[in-house]
């Protein structure tokens, strides 16, 4: 597994993403700054982390979702690349078109920051395969705008093609049909809202996280879903 | 010249920030609010005095960056030099 | 420039005594600027002046301290080659004002007094004293400050993992916000504040200045300015963006040989940065004003020296070094300027439009900076009252519902679900799941354990009382995690220092405080004073905040709230006599504010503490809660809602009052759950140490029994405690 995960100007989890995804994968984990305008060669997997990337100012996601390094991560995403995109990673890709719909304000207009039920919708892609179908899991929520919204057409979409990868049981931000992560149409592209890499450790209260990063491992040396 | 941009959710969109604005307002004892609208405004200095280059480079920007088409509209308006 | 004035000499909140005392230095009437200068330097915030001969008091030393106060932030040693680097600080009067930008400036600020020393900023905690919540302005100042720490913590990446919320009429019109930061540094990269080497660049970095907060002449500045129409907003705003890409650019240059000195600029922005750091390092600075980034046209050199925007840093940086540091000040997209050097001369110089605009000595200043032992009028010391259980006029189940759900004792999960308490993926232990929260130093298997205490009512019955509690308190939550208390940043929020009852309370609250810390081995390492926390002649009840600092060796022993299984036992450490004059109870359920708070037995607290952590250290306490406020049953409610879990309580025959065996305050005390097969020998060890245990309860059930009393269900316990914060902030 080649996995690097992007830092861009305000990403705040890209350690925590980094330590994650190097416990369960076992080897290191690159680092990329956002002006890069290549990506390594090998790559398996580029994780998009959560912060405040320019501080949210305009939209969150919207300018981070304009720098160089992006553009060729929708590249390497139309190459079959696997992408994953946590809280504000996710709000990136909507931004850069790579995920459709948009995350804004919570419902309650608070911040909302803790742990929420989901429910795994598929097993279908590469980020869920280790999951048993139908898995419920807990893992925290940390965000101001993880409101998930999109048209009718691009919702029911969604629910036809098996993309919505999770599904909130408790719905914390008011996101349409309780959508917590969605899949890109390669199926190869995950953004979601909830922090797997915050459960990966026993010591910080869970390891409901851990079979994301399992499937990927699967994923890669099985080569595809 | 300078431009004057208007940005705001498409109609349908929910913005719970206006909704509790009019809340609000209703509980401070406005009875007569029907209904709030949140716009953000951008001015954008530019070096061109060309309207119609200015325009179609504002446009750019809001395509670009300034709005985000599957939530916003937006609203160019060209004004003098202030 | 306009004439000194004793009317601009009054604005700038300066006595005729201290202006003769600046002429003096000078040996010449001071310009604008540099009165502005004396201004800032000689102001409370920055001199200390009516507290200095009262904080000496303090121990602030202990092996592992490093660096005590003086610096930027206290300094500790952790063990592994590491420290721990922190410091709380006041935001109170911009809070009130905005609350929403004057609390995330106020963790700003905090958050690079820290990083300034080199250290990765790894939490924040928040003490935060409001007004009565049926006050009007309660609810949007509360709503306010929350969002506000929030929305920077949050942006900037640092978790907010603890802190305390009160309410009390007595702070209506003056709202506490008390910020607490900790970081994490190597100890032989731990940055100070003092300039040295004559020739060296002084550079400034981070934000562009604007006219933000400029406080000097509090706004009799207008007279000062060109433009009628520029008008100074006296409210700094934050913006945590910015820091972060500071935090991460400084901390990158500090890996590099390139920086001499550091400081951050707070208040009274460059000047009192500068000062500082040459008067720490007896250099002299000269600065051209012309240099600095501006974020406004037309500022004048008052106005550039005294601004407080946010978001920049005065440095020192060796010379030759400054391309290096431009560059990776560039990758991070922020403003770096050469602005000045260091001297030889002693003397601060200030040059704009390329004529000297102030010259002032450094060391003069700080030693001629006026030191007031003001008059002092000890406080009384208070007696306790009595209350007898024929003077209750509910059953103890009803007040232990009424204490769970009271604004000082309800739930705060509508306050800590907006901060982000996990970002950096080393909370072990998260708000309201411990006594102190407890969080990971990053790649070892040691902890951090971090708590805030006052409890203002004690402090206002007896300051010296409150102020040996309020750290007593700090050291037992330390030690109900499992971790060895290292030492204390303070925050010591008070009135009018020159009304000789508050300067009392002061002194006394300062006196309580040394006692403890000596006795506790618990040294004050950094802090801050906040004076004139009154509107109307009325103060704040006394406040001296603690932040307590504690380490475990082993992360895995942390230990929180909840129990983890059914039919274990409740040992209860610490002997009650059913103190309940001062209390919560008194307080809350017969609407009684009286009475001597509950006296702390140093040596008592030292050795229960003690006792205590060696029984973590040993693996045998599966959840353990000190008892504060509302006493035994509130403790053991606590821990029956953090576990989901009820349980039984015994109360012994012979018990002189149930509500003071319940609700009493006694100090010095814990409860703990052991299983039935560890309880032996726990209670055999506190025989042999010393210590008073005894068994008072079993956990089981869905329900908490308070003695042959009827069952109080979880779920309406839950409701009550739940319920408080829900009315006041939801429509």
């Amino acid at each position: 597994m080649r996995a690097a995960v992007v830092t861009f100007p305000g990403s705040n989890c890209d350690r925590d993403l980094a330590v994650a995804m190097e416990r369960v994968f076992g080897r290191p984990v690159r680092r990329l700054w956002h002006g890069e305008t290549e990506l390594p060669a090998d790559l398996d997997l580029v994780g998009l982390p959560g912060g405040f990337t320019y501080g949210d100012y305009l939209r969150p996601g919207a300018i981070a979702a304009r720098s160089p390094i992006v553009r060729e991560i929708v590249r390497f995403a139309r190459r079959g690349g696997l992408v994953l995109g946590i809280c504000n990673g996710f709000q990136i890709l909507t931004e850069a078109g790579l995920l459709p719909g948009a995350l804004v304000r919570n419902r309650r207009l608070l911040f909302v920051c803790r742990s929420v039920r989901l429910r795994v919708e598929t097993t279908d892609s590469p980020f869920t395969r280790a999951f048993p179908q139908g898995a419920e899991i807990t893992v925290p929520v940390a965000h101001h705008d993880g409101n998930y919204l999109a048209d009718a057409g691009t919702l029911a979409r969604l629910e036809d093609e098996g993309r919505i990868a999770f599904r909130y049981l408790d719905n914390p931000n008011g996101s349409a049909r309780d959508i917590a992560g969605i899949l890109g149409e390669g199926r190869n592209v995950l953004g979601m809202m909830p922090h797997p890499e915050r459960v990966c450790d026993p010591r910080l209260g869970g390891t409901d996280g851990v079979p994301l990063f399992r499937s990927l491992l699967e994923a890669v040396a099985g080569g595809g879903s | 010249m300078r431009a004057r941009v208007e940005i705001r959710f498409r109609p349908g969109v929910l913005d719970p920030e206006a909704a509790a604005i009019a809340r609000a307002l209703g509980h401070l004892g406005f009875a007569g609010v029907r209904g709030v609208r949140r716009a953000k405004v951008l001015e954008i200095d530019l070096a061109t005095e060309d309207a119609d280059a200015a325009r179609a480079e504002v446009e750019r920007m809001c395509e670009v960056l300034l709005a985000n088409p599957v939530i916003e509209t937006y609203r160019i308006e060209l004004l003098d030099r202030g | 420039m306009s004439e000194i004035t004793p009317e601009t000499v009054a604005a700038h909140g300066l006595t005729p005594e201290e202006h003769a005392r600046i002429r003096a230095i000078l040996g010449r009437e001071p310009n604008l600027v540099e009165l502005g200068i004396f201004s800032v330097m000689w102001s409370e915030h920055c001199s200390y002046k009516s507290s200095k001969v009262h904080l000496r008091r303090l121990p602030t030393e202990a092996p592992w301290v490093v660096c005590g106060p003086g610096e930027n932030a206290g300094v500790v040693d952790i063990g592994e080659g590491l420290v721990a680097v922190f410091k709380m600080e006041s935001h109170n009067h911009p809070s009130f004002i905005e609350p929403y930008q004057g609390a995330a400036t106020g963790v700003g600020g905090i958050l690079r007094d820290v990083f300034t020393m080199g250290a990765r900023p790894v939490a924040l905690l928040d003490a935060l004293r409001f007004g009565d919540p049926a006050h009007p302005r309660t609810r949007h100042l509360l709503a306010g400050v929350v969002a506000g720490i929030g929305g920077y913590g949050n942006c900037v990446g640092v978790p907010t993992v603890g802190g305390e919320t009160t309410f009390h009429r007595r702070y209506d019109g003056n709202i506490l916000v008390n910020a607490m930061c900790v970081g994490i540094a190597r100890r032989d990269r731990v940055f100070y504040a003092r300039a040295a080497g004559v020739g060296n660049p002084v550079v400034y970095v981070g934000a562009k200045t604007g006219r933000d907060g400029i406080h000097g002449a509090t706004m009799a500045s207008a007279e000062f300015s060109e433009d009628a129409e520029a008008k100074r907003p006296t409210v700094q705003v934050g913006d945590p963006f910015t820091e972060k890409l500071l935090i991460e650019a400084c901390l990158e240059l500090m890996a590099q040989d390139c920086i001499v000195a550091i400081q951050d600029m707070g208040a009274a922005g460059l000047t009192s940065s500068s000062f500082e750091m040459a008067a720490r390092g007896g250099t002299g600075i000269e600065l051209d004003l012309d240099r600095v980034p501006l974020r406004e046209e037309g500022m004048s050199p008052y106005e550039i020296l005294l601004s407080e925007s946010q978001e920049r840093m005065l440095m020192v940086l060796r010379e030759g070094r400054e391309a290096e540091a431009r560059r990776i000040f560039a990758k991070w997209e922020l403003d770096f300027a050469v602005i000045g050097r260091v001297t030889d001369t002693g003397r601060l110089v200030v040059r704009h439009g390329g004529t000297v605009v102030a010259d002032v000595p450094v060391a003069a200043v700080a030693e001629a900076a006026p030191v007031y032992d003001r008059p002092c009028t000890p406080p009384p010391r208070p007696v306790p009252v009595v209350c007898h259980d024929a003077a209750v006029p509910v059953t103890p189940e009803e007040a232990l519902l009424g204490l769970v759900g009271a604004p000082d004792l309800a739930s705060r999960r509508w306050i800590f679900q907006q901060y982000d308490w996990q970002v950096m993926a080393d909370t072990v232990l998260g708000p309201g799941m411990a006594d102190a929260a407890v969080v990971r130093v990053h790649g070892t298997d040691r902890a951090l354990a971090l708590t805030t205490d006052c409890t203002p009512r004690y402090c206002e019955a007896d300051p010296f009382e409150g102020g040996k509690q309020a750290v007593a308190e700090a050291f037992r939550n330390l030690c109900a995690v499992g971790a060895r208390p290292l030492a204390v940043t303070d925050c010591l929020n008070f009135g009018n220092p020159e009304r000789p009852r508050i300067m009392g309370q002061f002194a006394a609250a300062v006196d309580g405080m040394a006692e403890a810390c000596r006795a506790l081995d618990f040294p004050v390492v950094s802090g801050n004073v906040s004076f004139y926390n009154e509107t109307d002649g009325r103060a704040i009840p006394p406040t001296p905040q603690v932040g307590g600092l504690g380490l475990l060796e082993e992360v895995d022993r942390a230990t929180g709230l909840a129990f983890d299984r059914p039919d274990l036992l409740l040992v209860l450490v610490g002997l009650g006599h059913g103190w309940l004059s001062c209390s919560l109870f008194l307080r809350e359920i017969l609407g009684r504010e009286e009475g001597a708070p509950p006296p702390v037995d140093l040596a008592l607290e030292r050795r229960h503490g003690t006792f205590v952590r060696e029984q973590i250290a040993k693996g045998r306490v599966r959840a353990c809660h000190d008892l504060s406020d509302g006493g035994l049953a509130v403790a053991l409610a606590e821990m029956c809602l953090a576990s989901g879990i009820g349980a039984r309580l015994v109360i012994p025959d012979g018990v002189p009052g149930r509500f003071g065996w319940l609700f009493g305050e006694d100090q010095g005390r814990y409860l703990l759950a052991v299983t039935p097969e560890d309880a032996p020998l726990l209670l055999a060890e506190a025989r042999a140490a010393g210590v008073v245990a005894r068994t008072v309860a079993r956990t089981g059930g869905d329900a908490l029994i308070l003695g042959d009393g009827p069952p109080i269900s979880l779920d309406e316990l839950r409701a009550r405690h739940e319920g408080f914060f829900a009315r006041l902030m939801d429509e």
